[in-house]
């Protein structure tokens, strides 16, 4: 095991089986793996939407062996930034793809007719999906393929709405109902593929060689993550913690990044959703923290008490996005916005910073009424952004075909470049901490804040006196040691839990023998792979623009000077080579 | 006093799974799902909560009256005891249980909760607990 690689041809429907034990002794498995066939399978250029384009799916040597241990890799090319594409998932996959015994799936090709996969152990068919191909709901797509499929109870299904069907390049694909394929597009590139679904389950087992040791160390790991605070963070107020805290430091984007603390705050603050909105709280397959917070949304729709409810997971990143960055001051419009984003695939992150800037963008009449086909945007008016978010999903003018590609596209297109608030094309995640979280979203490979924490640079470089140099240094040891992490792949909230000792022991206990200094050479070989990737495609960190509102905008550390980012940039280039 | 298993909390399960892989860790020496004796499953999704399945600890277990060999005998406090060499596969205890608590592994072989409590020590939300029985 640790190395079979499933090859799937959409175009022919046929597939095989490849022991890939090169890769996989070399790059550990998840993002190392990955990021080696997406360099073998995606040539210089390819157009992200095109049969050529391979998307590619990896999980690590440890799923689900040990605790947290939970999350599956997606590699693509981005249809949004036109570089490297590489996101996360949770809920059933990487535990559903161990047990149907695959380390990594890569797909190419473009089906004949709508189609959805059927992996199930040795059985690998694509299927036809016409019938559900125009189902523009995620919910019920799950519904109608739990009906038809095996592997019931413990499969994992992904699936893309509408949004990844017209080819919105920030649609995302749905993974369990809660868990996503967020960013970067991987649902347009789907829907480019007549890919409707994925389903996948399994009846493997996995050996371990030596038992004891395993055992002891599955204890050890199991306490650090169920005894330590990590557990309570996340299992508690989860993420939405972060709007009350934030707000306070002044590290908030709210109404398009004009400020960064917002005045209502507290009512959309993860204490209000818990006390007031949480339905229930449940877990990734193979994780005992629970992090995925649920509410319950009752809307009246009629007289006489008719009720639609709704189950919507939220998170401080959504909170952020579609609440104080749009000046919503209601947390039960949050969850409106962020199901009605659910219900085609759009990724909220991307959604919400495309409607903060056009907010914005109208303020200033750089679109006007014929644009928006007569719908007016205003802070906080919730029943037009739904009508605005379902035009991105339609797109009935040019307008919305532009909205539909993100903020950068937008900007370049109707101006206000100034405030299209994007790093490397991808509307940020809610942290305006300072400089370390901008560098670490443009210099980041994937320009998440998750690529190198930047944010939690800048708190600790906010407590102890950080100089520029020591701010990028945290930065480049983050970008490394995360690819590891990431190719385990372990979640990054258990990120405390496995720390380079803990990694270390694990990988031993089940027979993979590394050292630290060789973990430590191999993430940055990753790291550098993946620029390989992002140059290959035209990203050119010497040619990065960030927008002047960041600089505008009062953060957690004071305002931020333009010499800081650009020096900072130079230290980065300089240490990493990129 | 023997000791049982116990689905004290259902509604606080997370679906994590941490039970089933520490049944399958300790009492198969395997990472699997299908060696579980536990099971905790969904019905229509993550959406609409989790079922968990595990032995209801019969006094007079239906699925021992069942075994047509002898190889399924009551277990002293509830549930059963299973002699492997006597088992030929029939199957026909499983439908004799209610709750579906027996299910079969890759060789054919059913896989029985032996009450060890492993499940309960791993579930860090309160769901499963090990509680004492009254007979002897
Ligand atoms: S499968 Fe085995 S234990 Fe079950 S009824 Fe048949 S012989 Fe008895
Ligand atoms: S396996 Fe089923 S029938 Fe047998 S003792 Fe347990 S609950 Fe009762
Ligand atoms: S009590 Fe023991 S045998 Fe029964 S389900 Fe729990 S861990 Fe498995
Ligand atoms: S360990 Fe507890 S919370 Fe997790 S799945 Fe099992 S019963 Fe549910």
């Amino acid at each position: 095991m640790w190395s079979n690689v499933l090859y799937i041809d959409l175009e022919t429907g046929e597939h095989k089986i490849r022991d890939r034990s090169d890769l996989f002794d070399k790059y550990i498995g998840g993002t190392g793996v990955a990021t080696q066939l997406l360099l073998e399978e995606c040539p210089p250029h390819t157009d992200p939407l095109s049969p050529e384009a391979p998307i590619i799916f990896s999980i690590g040597p440890l799923t689900p062996i040990f605790p947290c241990v939970s999350k599956a890799v997606a590699m693509f090319k981005s249809p949004q930034t036109g570089e490297l594409g590489e996101s996360y998932a949770g809920g059933r996959l990487a535990m559903a793809m161990r047990f149907a015994g695959y380390d990594s799936i890569v797909i190419k090709g473009r089906a004949p007719k709508p189609s959805y996969l059927s992996i199930h152990d040795e059985e690998v068919k694509c299927k036809d999906a016409t019938s559900i191909w125009n189902v523009s709901s995620i919910e019920v797509i799950g519904k109608i393929l739990r009906d038809v499929e095996p592997g019931k109870g413990r499969r994992s299904i992904m699936r893309i709405g509408e949004a990844g069907v017209k080819g919105v390049s920030y649609a995302n694909v749905n993974v369990d109902t809660y868990r996503h394929f967020g960013r970067l597009g991987l649902g347009a590139v789907f829907g480019s593929k007549n890919l409707k679904a994925i389903v996948i389950s399994g009846t493997e087992e996995v050996e371990i060689p030596d038992m004891d040791a395993y055992k002891n160390m599955y204890k050890k790991l199991y306490e650090a993550v169920v005894d330590t605070e990590v557990m309570n963070k996340y299992h508690d107020l989860g993420t939405a913690a972060n709007i009350n805290v934030l707000n306070q430091l002044k590290g908030l984007p709210t109404k398009n990044l004009k400020q960064s603390s917002f005045e209502n705050a507290e009512s959309l603050s993860g204490e209000y959703f818990a006390d007031n909105l949480l339905l229930r709280k449940i877990a990734c397959s193979n994780c005992p923290i629970g992090c995925i917070h649920i509410a319950m949304l009752k809307t009246p729709f009629h007289k006489g008490h008719e009720f639609e409810v709704n189950h919507i997971s939220y998170d401080y990143e959504l909170i952020y996005s579609l609440g104080t960055n749009l000046g919503i001051t209601l947390a039960e419009d949050v969850l409106r916005l962020i199901d009605r984003c659910e219900r085609y695939g759009l990724d909220v992150m991307s959604t919400g910073g495309v409607l903060a800037w056009a907010t914005e963008a109208y303020e200033r009449d750089l679109i006007t009424p014929p644009d928006t086909l007569g719908i007016a945007l205003r802070w906080g008016d919730t029943d037009n952004y739904l009508k605005i978010i379902d035009r991105i999903v339609k797109m009935p003018n040019k307008f919305y075909e532009t909205l539909a590609k993100g903020t950068a596209a937008a900007s370049a297109e109707y101006g206000g470049e100034d405030f299209a608030i994007n790093l490397g094309r991808l509307e940020i995640a809610g942290y305006h901490t300072g400089p370390a979280s901008i560098v670490g979203q443009l210099v980041g490979v994937r320009h998440s804040h998750l690529d190198n924490g930047g944010y939690s640079i800048d708190q600790k470089a906010a407590s102890q006196q950080l100089t520029e140099e020591q701010m990028v240094d945290k930065l480049i040891y983050e970008d490394y040691g995360r690819n590891i992490n990431n190719s385990l792949i372990a979640c990054l909230f258990a990120r405390g839990v496995y720390s380079e000792d803990n990694i270390v022991d694990a990988l031993a206990s089940v027979g993979i023998n590394k050292t630290k200094d060789e973990l430590a050479t191999i993430g940055r070989e990753i790291f550098l792979a993946k620029y390989r990737f992002k140059k290959q495609e035209g990203f050119d960190l010497g040619d990065v623009k960030v927008p002047a509102r960041f600089f505008e905008t009062v953060s957690q550390m004071g305002n931020i000077k333009k010499e800081t980012i650009a020096n900072m940039i130079q230290l980065y280039r300089e240490k990493t080579g990129v | 006093m023997p000791s049982r298993i116990k689905v004290a909390n259902p509604n606080r399960c997370i679906g994590c799974y941490s039970c089933m892989l520490a049944c399958s860790r300790t009492n198969a020496d395997s990472v699997s799902l299908i060696d579980s004796a536990i099971d905790i499953r969904t019905s229509g999704g993550i959406e609409s909560g989790l079922q968990i399945i595990v032995c209801r600890s019969c006094i007079d277990p239906p699925c021992a009256r069942a075994c047509p060999t002898g190889a399924l005998t009551p277990r002293n406090g509830g549930g059963v005891v299973l002699k492997n060499e006597l088992c030929d596969s029939c199957k026909v205890c499983a439908d004799a249980c209610l709750p579906r608590a027996i299910h079969f592994d890759r060789e054919d072989m059913p896989v029985i909760c032996i009450h060890c409590g492993t499940c309960a020590r791993f579930c860090s939300h309160d769901v499963l607990e090990m509680i004492k029985t009254e007979v002897l």
